[in-house]
């Protein structure tokens, strides 16, 4: 990512933006207690709508979390774009895809009949998206939610000029620099080899699966993974282990998709060009 | 006297999601007034089918930000009965004690920066970190030691990791426990701080009585379980849940308002105060006789003091809480229960800070899920919110346009209104 290059003369003016989420992201930011008296002595917030009733369409730097589902947020985020020097995409909803993506299985008009029967009409949908779907995008932050460490250096990389490059090694590589015990060695789907880190792994050391929030890493090589762990692929020096676990191409299906459904996932088109 | 006033407020702040305020008088005689919920729908209902149980817990959490762990627990309950397992009692204890995190952290998030900036005459909490930075300081050690608390027990608040079904996926030290209690005890200050503040507080002038509904257990203040109880008398088990809540649609809204017993009932910390207050912990009925707060409450601009009531429980409960779990011991081998997937269909019922949330699900024979339902409680507030609103502004007619502007926002944010989670829900009912 090309770094931005505005140096800011006097305190750069924040916004927080929230799109189709659960907005914890945001509430994440609200945990950083102490550090965040210290960013807040070096930027204003002038719009927060969930924290502040004050407003301004004045500033620098926006903050915007959440999926792109409706029309009308496609000319928002433009908007914000627009007025914006520097757009950062808080979250994986808004930086790469999530679970909101999972509903694009579906035609729009039986979601709507579904959810909301005889009231359909009343609501707009279209399928979800990241807004990195739809505007350029300075700096994304990934996770679901994001990591509060992340947030603090990509802060600290906006206010001093430099650019910030995501992550891009797999949660394996972090799960064994922790010694947490792999996941898949317990019998469970583990998306960790194929998923994007900078999480420290937070999740196999409290013994969950890595479930992929942050993504596929750039070089994902998930035909691999499939090799490596499915019936239907395995390859014959690892069937003994396969057999052990059992995994099917759909169970690694079913779990990618979450969050990774941004565009539509193909798992086989995605694997053709691995090995 | 306003004779004639036409009041849209566009997404209110300091609330959780996107609603607005629509109210009109004309020749002195009340049209309308009436919240409308104007969030991006997000279809969570539809998007589970066809995940593997363990999955639609881990996306359940992400409903909402705010009552992640809440969402969590509706989604292992319901999934638990769906699949016949029975948790052990420390993972239930230690699920209790998450429970009362999540309820601090939110509680303490819209006591001091979504309600008190109305009380202090402030438009949010920003100038404070100037003009009071010790209260603001205050405000983030109270809510973070929630989110702390849940966080012990779940790896995170938003969004926890180590809650799974049949129990936790990790073994908690019984050393983090301890390190927890003591700053429970050490937080009592604060919250000691936070009742003198509020003392301070003059509510607006407003009641209107209606029904109360929460859950009830025999033995405790309901939180993490209980039947579904309302004041006006009824009591059911939560798998009957459809008796109670009952959806239907009116003219003046997109989304469908519940009703039980009367047109309209209220959840969450008031109603809870109200149908449970002889099982808070004495500590928090005492700070409730300091704020003048003698069940039944009737007023909504109580909800907020209510929530500071619960707080105080939340805090003692849980040293006791902790005290129960490190007295027993962390035994291992009752962390986790062993899970087979089979057929089934189960209902969740918990209090989460805004009230009660009903999460139901069908499973086929592999676990996969076939069909999900959630009853939320902002979305079944907005019956009782907009009764309140009709009733509240012939009350306050007399006021300027821009003030009764004002206790219209105040009147919605007492609710502590989470809409990103209500905006799912009107649904078609398919039992």
């Amino acid at each position: 990512m090309e770094g931005p290059t505005k140096r800011f003369g006097n305190k750069p003016q924040i916004a927080f933006f929230d799109f189709a989420c659960c907005e914890g992201c945001q509430l994440s930011v609200l945990q950083l207690e102490e550090r965040l008296l210290d960013i807040l002595e070096l930027v204003d917030v002038v719009t927060w709508r969930e924290a502040m009733s004050e407003y301004s369409n004045d500033y620098d730097i926006a903050f915007c979390e959440g999926s792109i589902t409706r029309e009308q947020d496609i000319e928002r985020v433009r908007e914000i774009r627009e007025q914006a020097a520097i757009l950062v995409t808080l979250g994986s909803c808004a930086s790469g895809g999530c679970h909101n993506d999972l509903k694009n299985q579906w035609e729009m008009d039986e979601m709507l009949a579904l959810v909301y029967g005889d009231q359909a009409e009343h609501f707009d949908t279209i399928p979800s998206r990241p807004i990195t779907a739809v505007v350029e995008v300075d700096y994304k932050i990934y996770g679901c939610p994001v990591s509060l460490a992340e947030f603090v250096t990509v802060v600290k990389r906006i206010l001093t000029g430099q650019s910030y490059e995501p992550p891009n090694q797999p949660v394996c590589v972090e799960c064994k620099l922790n010694d947490h015990l792999c996941v898949l060695e317990k019998g469970e789907v583990c998306l960790g080899p194929v998923t994007r880190g900078g999480c420290d792994a937070i999740c196999t050391g409290f013994g969950d699966a890595c479930q992929g929030c942050r993504g596929l890493m750039d070089a994902a090589n998930v035909g691999a993974m499939l090799k490596a762990l499915t019936r239907e692929q395995a390859h014959a020096i690892v069937r003994k282990v396969v057999e052990r676990y059992g995994f099917t191409q759909d169970d690694i299906e079913t779990k990618l998709r979450i969050y990774n459904n941004w565009p539509e996932l193909n798992l086989e088109e995605i694997a053709a060009n691995d090995d | 006297m306003t004779t004639d006033a036409r009041i849209h407020v566009h997404h209110v702040t300091r609330v959780e999601g996107h609603g607005d305020i629509i109210a009109e008088i004309a020749d002195g005689v009340l049209k309308q007034a009436r919240f409308a919920i104007v969030e991006a729908p997000r279809f969570f209902e539809g998007f589970l089918r066809g995940q593997l149980y363990s999955d639609v817990t881990h996306v359940a959490s992400r409903i909402c930000g705010i009552c992640a762990c809440s969402h969590k627990c509706a989604a292992l309950k319901a999934t638990e009965v769906a699949l016949d397992v029975t948790i052990s009692p420390q993972t239930d204890l230690l699920r209790r004690l998450c429970f009362h995190g999540e309820v601090l952290s939110s509680h303490l998030l819209h006591i001091y920066f979504l309600a008190a900036p109305d009380f202090l005459g402030l438009p949010s909490v920003m100038p404070l970190i100037a003009g009071a930075p010790d209260l603001v300081k205050r405000a983030m050690r109270l809510k973070n030691i929630g989110y702390d608390l849940a966080a012990l027990v779940a790896g995170r608040h938003t969004h926890p990791i180590a809650m799974a079904v049949g129990g936790f996926t990790f073994v908690h030290d019984p050393k983090d426990m301890l390190a927890m209690r003591e700053r429970l005890v050490d937080i009592r200050e604060d919250l000691t701080a936070s009742v003198e503040l509020f003392a301070t507080v003059e509510l607006p002038d407003f009641e209107r009585p209606t029904e109360y509904v929460s859950l009830k257990h025999p033995d405790r203040y309901a939180f993490y379980d209980g039947d579904v109880f309302s004041s006006d008398g009824h009591r059911l088990p939560v798998r009957r849940y459809r008796e109670a809540v009952t959806e239907h649609v009116v003219p003046h809204s997109t989304a469908k308002h519940a009703r039980w017993n009367r047109p309209e009932y209220m959840v969450g910390a008031l109603a809870r105060f109200n149908n449970n207050y002889e099982q808070l912990h004495p500590a928090a009925q005492a700070v409730a006789e300091r704020l003048g707060m003698d069940p039944p409450v009737h007023n909504p601009f109580a909800i907020t003091v209510a929530q500071l009531i619960e707080c105080v429980h939340c805090v003692e409960d849980a040293i006791e809480l902790i005290d129960e779990v490190v007295g027993r011991g962390i035994d291992p081998a009752q962390q986790q229960v062993e899970v087979r997937p089979r057929a089934g269909q189960g209902v969740g019922a918990v209090e989460a800070p805004r009230g009660i949330l009903f999460h139901e699900y069908e499973y086929d024979e592999d676990g996969r899920c076939l069909s999900a339902n959630h009853v939320i409680p902002t979305a079944q507030n907005l019956a009782n919110l907009e009764a309140d609103m009709r009733e509240f502004v012939p009350h306050i007619a007399g006021e300027s346009t821009d003030r009764i502007t004002h206790l219209l926002e105040m009147l919605v944010r007492a609710y502590d209104p989470c809409i990103s989670c209500s905006a799912h829900m009107v649904r078609l009912p398919h039992g």
